[in-house]
């Protein structure tokens, strides 16, 4: 397979690719920083990915360079078979409420901006008769919850569109993957109290790959947050206004 | 805030460890890097609440493989564990394992590990062609034996005080299968154990002795030998040696399950179990890393923990080093369910380096107010008389004074570190209770 990751430099995006790299796939990488896309690239080298792995700038925030993103990703892999977006912002719902900024930076990536890559990719999958788009959205966005009101309104945006073009698409050969995470032990959650059922990178990434190569529409990890969600979308209101959580 | 702790959960302290993809940039103005935390007792642990420390295991990037040379360059969070899953299959080992993979490169620089192999391949860092250190004035710089050989050297088992590994280039050993062949000799008593390992570490590269500590008199020290090399690629298997799947402490016990009672049952156990055998075959797994096949093991001992003790004696001119000390240790009721002797080779370059050569011994002690520390005293002075060291590495409970009777390499480490951090500004737990380093 030849995947473009954007977000490989760290996370579950690094431990998805370093899953794909020792089984052989061509691997292009998409992200902020040069310097950390250098090392991951020969990191995954040296994991078995088919050299070079090369890379290319692209931020969430600056949808104007998607497109040469892109042209770079598909002029190194002769056209990718999949895009993998697992990067995103973070911040706590009190860090977003306090800073205006903050918050329209990461509703912007979360959600308008990664749509606007998706699409964009989409249109190129399609031209060559299909392939997978696997997007890391969130539990958070399965039903708004006090602790991630904003955060959760992106991804929610985010999983309702992936669902979309599952359904408009699917026939045509597009595959769209929605991995909706609950809480991973990463860097990006590192201080926070990890919650009952905290996951790590690496099983996580397990369960992204088989569900990329079964074609499965959505895929929840650790998997018992499939459980927890489907409870805690049954919630009524009255209850999820005096929850904590 | 959470509680931090070394393997032995001995001592327990309030820290904070920022756990970073990037170490470049965490390492700057953090006052102590952490690996795995399977240094056994304060080395790894923050002289204060208020330090901040850089843990390395997530920064963990292979930055360059040379399979020509074997020479491995990497971040120094890559795990031993990993350099096996990655390596093992294409005809590369580590050419030193520690009893548990469950280590860092860093950490593994910081201690100057050895193995079963020692007394044939020496300490890691004979084996480390350079590093890339952030020292304590911010600077980062490339270190090896030629362009800084003072900092190079102190910082190969100087307990992560001189500076913050970020990246280690290693060469690691080629092998021509994982597999290992494998020889068991059993000893009645601690002459017979002590002289077998002898004779048989010049036989073989991988070799250690499991020692029963809580038999007295005649049967004292006995125990059995474990015996290894890499199998010839005629004599291993064609399939590649499996991870065993691990069992796991679920939770900690009670602290009455580790006594001087289990301890004996498990030991005689133990012994009767083990017999001298012939050639066999087995994965490299259960030889070099026993322990790891239960997950949280420290469980065992409960909340209270235990001290690892491990000291080195050098052979002395009656020979009679290794029985004093267990001597000490038996009278004392120092029961140890896991008591290991190792036949050292010549002394590593690391300035703080662990190993000389001699018999080394390590003990688990489980932990036991007012006893512990005493026992402790007790074999630190048949260790200061028999001109032996201990491994910080595992230690909790050394006082200052008996470090530096035994250590007259301190002066020349304290003298490097001040060169390198006249402020002061990397310093562990470890630190301040050895070395003199302010609270």
């Amino acid at each position: 397979m030849k995947v473009a990751i954007l977000g490989a430099t760290r996370g579950m995006g690094r431990a998805l690719a370093r899953r794909m790299a020792a089984r052989g796939d061509h691997l292009f990488l998409l992200g902020r920083n040069s310097e950390a896309l250098a090392r991951s690239a020969r990191d995954l080298e040296a994991r078995g990915a088919p050299p070079p792995v090369s890379w290319a700038r692209c931020d969430l925030q600056e949808p104007e360079g998607f497109e040469d993103a892109l042209d770079a990703a598909d002029h190194a892999q002769a056209g990718f078979d999949a895009l993998v977006v697992s990067a995103a912002l973070f911040a706590t719902q009190e860090e977003l409420e306090a800073d205006p900024k903050r918050r329209a930076a990461l509703l912007a990536a979360n959600f308008a901006n990664t749509v606007q890559l998706c699409e964009l990719a989409r249109v190129r999958l399609l031209a060559r008769g299909g392939g997978t788009l696997c997007v890391f959205s969130s539990v958070a966005g399965d039903r708004a919850r006090k602790p991630v009101v904003l955060y959760g309104a992106a991804k929610a945006g985010l999983s309702a569109y992936l669902e979309g073009l599952d359904h408009r698409f699917r026939s045509q050969g597009l595959r769209s993957v929605t991995v909706k995470p609950g809480f991973v032990r990463t860097s990006m959650t590192e201080g926070l109290a990890a919650p009952p059922f905290a996951g790590d990178p690496d099983a996580v990434a397990a369960r992204v790959l088989r569900a990329i190569d079964r074609g499965d529409p959505v895929v929840y990890a650790p998997p018992i947050w499939r459980a927890v969600m489907a409870l805690v979308k049954r919630l009524p209101r009255a209850v999820l206004r005096r929850a904590s959580f | 805030m959470r509680e931090l702790s070394g393997w032995g959960r001995l001592p327990v302290v309030e820290g904070r460890e920022d756990v970073a993809e990037e170490l470049e940039p965490a390492s700057i103005g953090a006052r102590l890097s952490r690996g795995l935390g399977r240094s056994y007792g304060d080395a790894s642990l923050p002289a204060s609440s208020a330090d901040r420390i850089v843990c390395t295991r997530r920064a963990d990037r292979i930055l360059h493989f040379d399979p020509a040379s074997g020479v491995l360059r990497a971040e120094a969070g890559l795990s031993l564990q990993d350099i096996h899953r990655i390596f093992g299959p294409r005809g590369f080992a580590s050419p030193v394992l520690t009893g548990t993979a469950y280590v860092t490169l860093g950490g593994m620089v910081a201690s100057d590990v050895h193995g079963k192999n020692h007394h044939v391949a020496g300490t890691f860092g004979a084996h480390v062609r350079a590093l890339r250190m952030r020292v304590a004035d911010g600077r980062a710089l490339e270190v090896t034996d030629e362009s800084e050989p003072d900092l190079f050297r102190a910082t190969q088992g100087g307990m992560g005080l001189t500076g913050h590994v970020l990246e280690v280039e290693v060469a690691l050993e080629r092998i021509e299968s994982p597999w290992l062949v494998v020889e068991t000799r059993r000893a009645e008593d601690l002459d017979a154990l002590v002289d077998t390992l002898s004779s048989e570490s010049r036989r073989w590269p991988h070799a250690a002795a499991w020692v029963d500590c809580t038999t007295r008199g005649r049967g004292m020290g006995r125990g059995y030998i474990s015996l290894g090399r890499y199998a010839a690629r005629s004599e291993a298997p064609s399939a590649p040696p499996r991870l065993r799947e691990r069992v796991a402490v679920p939770f900690d016990l009670p602290g009455w399950v580790v006594a001087p009672w289990s301890i004996r049952v498990f030991n005689t156990a133990f012994h009767h179990l083990h017999r001298n055998t012939g050639s066999r075959i087995v994965s490299p797994q259960p030889f070099f890393h026993p322990l790891d096949f239960v997950r949280h093991w420290n469980r065992l001992y409960g909340r209270r923990g235990f001290a690892q003790y491990q000291c080195v004696l050098p052979h002395s001119s009656d020979g009679r080093n290794v029985q004093r000390f267990f001597e000490v240790l038996t009278r004392l009721g120092g029961a140890s369910p896991v008591s290991v002797l190792k036949n050292c080779g010549p002394e590593g370059r690391g300035v703080l380096s662990f190993p000389m050569p001699g018999i080394s011994v390590a003990l688990d002690l489980p932990f036991r107010r007012g006893h512990t520390q005493a026992l402790v005293d007790a074999l630190n002075e048949v260790v200061i008389e028999s001109g032996g060291r201990i491994y910080l590495t595992k230690d909790a409970l050394t006082r200052p004074e008996h470090l530096r009777a035994m250590e007259p390499r301190l002066a020349r480490f304290q003298e490097i570190r001040r060169k390198w951090d006249p402020d002061g500004r990397l310093r562990s737990a470890l630190s301040v209770r050895l070395l003199g380093d302010a609270a």
